[in-house]
């Protein structure tokens, strides 16, 4: 995974609670069988005014002007900021990788639904949940100044030329972020007592290792 | 010191704790099915990783699986694509898997406990949010994502942070034609979507242990719609009753052993929960979702939220695009929403028990003339093949219901089965999400009884009263 790397961009904010992950990726999308290619079909359904598949050339398709995405002074943002309970529903990481491969970085809101947020240091997305004051500072600083906001996970900060806030974040996620561990090989090092374990539990309860 | 169900499946799956806090858990049971679970196995091929433990694992088609003219295979290309990508996988690694000419096929968290695959005390992970459905057996079951879908092919095991204890409360008794789907409706419309985050909600009270293993399963099925991914409900003879006799369930001198272990499979008298939440069921109504969260709930005798209310809340402004996304107005009558489409199906409301409900209310009646198609989806081949064994397949057909064969269907419409722009459908799945069911389609979500009465009458109506 790669590692994260400080982010300072304009922020795009939409002013909306409770975004499942079937509005950040429809299930049509989710037949792909790579990891790659969801940032076209990100938000799809509120994105574009017709609808659409996989495969389709999506630049030939109609864009909802009025969508957040679709507004100019949000080009080439890092940084989403939502309301919250973001990313409810669904465990589609699809969804994180429709947000990576878009562009996104970072995502701020006041809080994140429990397999989402897991499923963003799996892939370098770093999740920021703020307390509602300063949530609420956020958006005022984006929405009427549309403020470049620099993200700092080392020393957790969110700034820009008018405020600076600190984030929590646990340890171990930051470091998994900051420096692009491989959960798995981590896992693996305590391989002997994964089989010891094993070993333990299969004479306890050996019904629920039975051979198939 | 005293522990819930919770802390008991929890340290019997310990294996390591880091000082940062995290826990290493080990995992039982991985269902895998088509959608999420091809770029994991990529992912495993390209670190060059082998599967840990190929008997833990039971893989099943069905997000993405045609519930009509099953003989003539996929014909969507992109879906024939995944579901081969499926087969391939499991048949190059010899993993359990149950094909669409398979009488087991069916909705994952249909056939896992329908096979005794899944069984009390067990750790359980999907690639699937609805995997919560099989803490009704007493098992730690949580929804992952891909990612750690590899993780667990790879390790057998999960980094996890433990949750905090729930305890949801529920007393007295149900009224007839008031079920777990209404209860887990009640409960979600209370507590709200987001009301179960970072908890492992564990559902008590006399009314749960009057519910039957199938009712369990809808109410566990929704814990996710409340926000917490594991919802439990304790062992009693309920739970060994129903999972004694299944085909993968253990025989003999295991069971007794099997059995003594799992009885002591309950949270311990006068445990502590982080938070308690006590609701008295006995007067509750059966509930419909009018709106586009599952929270947004009412009884199906009364009327939509009133905005007048709602006038210094932040929540006004969702519930006007609520309104505004399902064509709905501010204090209209319940039984005033006319439908297009019932949908009855899912991993929450598929099972022999839902189908027996539904037969039930729609014998020797026709559907009404404004319904353009009424679909019933059975949860497995199994549920099907007994269905038709009591005769339901000729009550629905005769009534006007289209008899499908199992999959997901129409609760996510990745296959062909979907609402069109502005369709409005009585669904007993589980979200009612913008979009869920199809491109600008209207979901509501009830139980299968309401669903039923629904599509007899042509529009919502109390389900007691006919």
């Amino acid at each position: 995974m790669e590692k994260f790397k400080e982010v300072s961009t304009v922020a795009a904010y939409i002013d909306r609670k409770n975004i499942d992950t079937d509005a950040i990726i429809p299930k049509q999308y989710l037949k792909a069988v790579t990891r790659d290619g969801f940032g076209d079909n990100l938000f799809d359904d509120w994105r574009y005014l017709e609808p659409g598949n996989l495969g389709d050339n999506h630049s030939l398709r109609k864009k909802n002007p009025e969508f957040f995405l679709n507004n100019s002074k949000f080009k080439g943002a890092k940084i989403l900021v939502a309301g919250d309970n973001f990313g409810c529903g669904s465990s589609r990481e699809h969804a994180v990788w429709a947000l990576m491969d878009f562009g996104f970085r970072v995502v701020i809101s006041s809080s994140f639904a429990d397999i989402f947020y897991n499923n963003c240091f799996k892939n370098g997305l770093l999740p920021i949940k703020l307390e509602q004051e300063n949530y609420i500072k956020i958006i005022g600083d984006i929405k009427n100044k549309n403020n470049i906001l620099t993200i700092n996970l080392n020393n957790q900060t969110i700034s820009s030329k008018d405020i600076f806030i600190k984030f929590d974040i646990d340890d171990r996620r930051k470091e998994v972020l900051v420096n692009g561990i491989d959960d798995i090989s981590e896992t693996l090092k305590l391989k002997n007592k994964i089989i010891e374990y094993e070993n333990k539990q299969s004479n306890k309860t050996p019904w629920v290792f039975n051979e198939k | 010191m005293k522990k819930t169900l919770y802390d008991k499946l929890w340290d019997e799956h310990h294996i390591h704790t880091y000082e940062n806090g995290y826990s290493l858990i080990y995992i039982d049971k991985h269902l895998i099915h088509e959608v999420t679970s091809p770029q994991a196995f990529e992912g495993l091929k390209h670190a060059g990783r082998d599967i840990w433990n190929k008997n833990s694992i039971m893989a099943v088609p069905d997000h993405n699986v045609p519930t009509i003219q099953r003989d003539d295979g996929i014909k969507d290309p992109i879906s024939k694509l995944q579901v081969d990508a499926l087969n391939k996988n499991c048949k190059n690694n010899d993993l359990l898997k149950f094909d669409l000419d398979d009488v087991r096929q069916g909705i994952v968290h249909v056939v896992g406990p329908e096979q005794g695959i899944l069984l009390p005390g067990m750790t359980v992970v999907c690639g699937d949010s609805h995997t919560s459905t099989h803490g009704a057996l007493a098992a730690l079951a949580f929804g992952i994502g891909t990612s750690e879908v590899e993780h667990v092919l790879a390790t057998q095991c999960l980094l996890q942070k433990k949750s905090l204890n729930m305890n949801i409360k529920v007393d007295g008794e149900m009224s007839k034609y008031f079920y777990s789907k209404d209860l887990a409706l009640v409960i979600i419309s209370q507590i709200g979507t987001a009301g179960g985050t970072g908890y492992a909600i564990e559902y008590t009270g006399s009314a749960i242990k009057n519910l039957s293993m199938e009712s369990r399963m809808t109410l566990c099925n929704m814990t996710i719609e409340a926000g917490a991914t594991t919802g439990l409900v304790a062992v009693d003879d309920t739970t060994i009753e129903y999972v004694q006799n299944r085909p993968y369930a253990p025989k003999e001198q295991n069971l007794a052993e099997a059995k003594k272990f799992w009885k002591n499979l309950i949270s311990d008298h006068g445990v502590h929960y982080d938070k308690t939440i006590n609701i008295d069921i006995s007067k509750s109504s059966p509930m419909i979702t009018w709106g586009t969260s599952p929270e947004m709930a009412v009884n199906v005798d009364g009327k939509l939220p009133d905005l007048e209310d709602e006038k210094f809340s932040d929540k006004r402004q969702d519930l006007i695009n609520a309104f505004n996304y399902m064509g709905l107005k501010e204090k209209q009558n319940v039984n005033s929403i006319e439908l297009d489409k019932i949908f009855i199906g899912s991993c929450t409301n598929s099972r022999i028990e839902d189908l027996r409900i539904v037969a039930d209310i729609v014998k020797n009646k026709k559907i009404a003339k404004n319904i353009k198609s009424a679909i019933i989806v059975p949860g497995s081949g199994l549920v099907k093949e007994e269905a038709e064994k009591e005769g339901l397949d000729k009550i629905f057909m005769k009534s006007g219901f289209e008899w499908r064969s199992p999959g997901c269907s129409m609760c996510l419409g990745m296959n062909d089965d979907k609402l069109s722009e502005y369709e409005r459908c009585a669904s007993t799945s589980n979200r009612n999400f913008e979009g869920r069911q199809g491109r600008l389609g209207r979901t509501h979500l009830v139980s299968p009884a309401t669903a039923a009465a629904a599509a007899i009458h042509g529009h919502f109506v109390d389900v007691r009263d006919i």
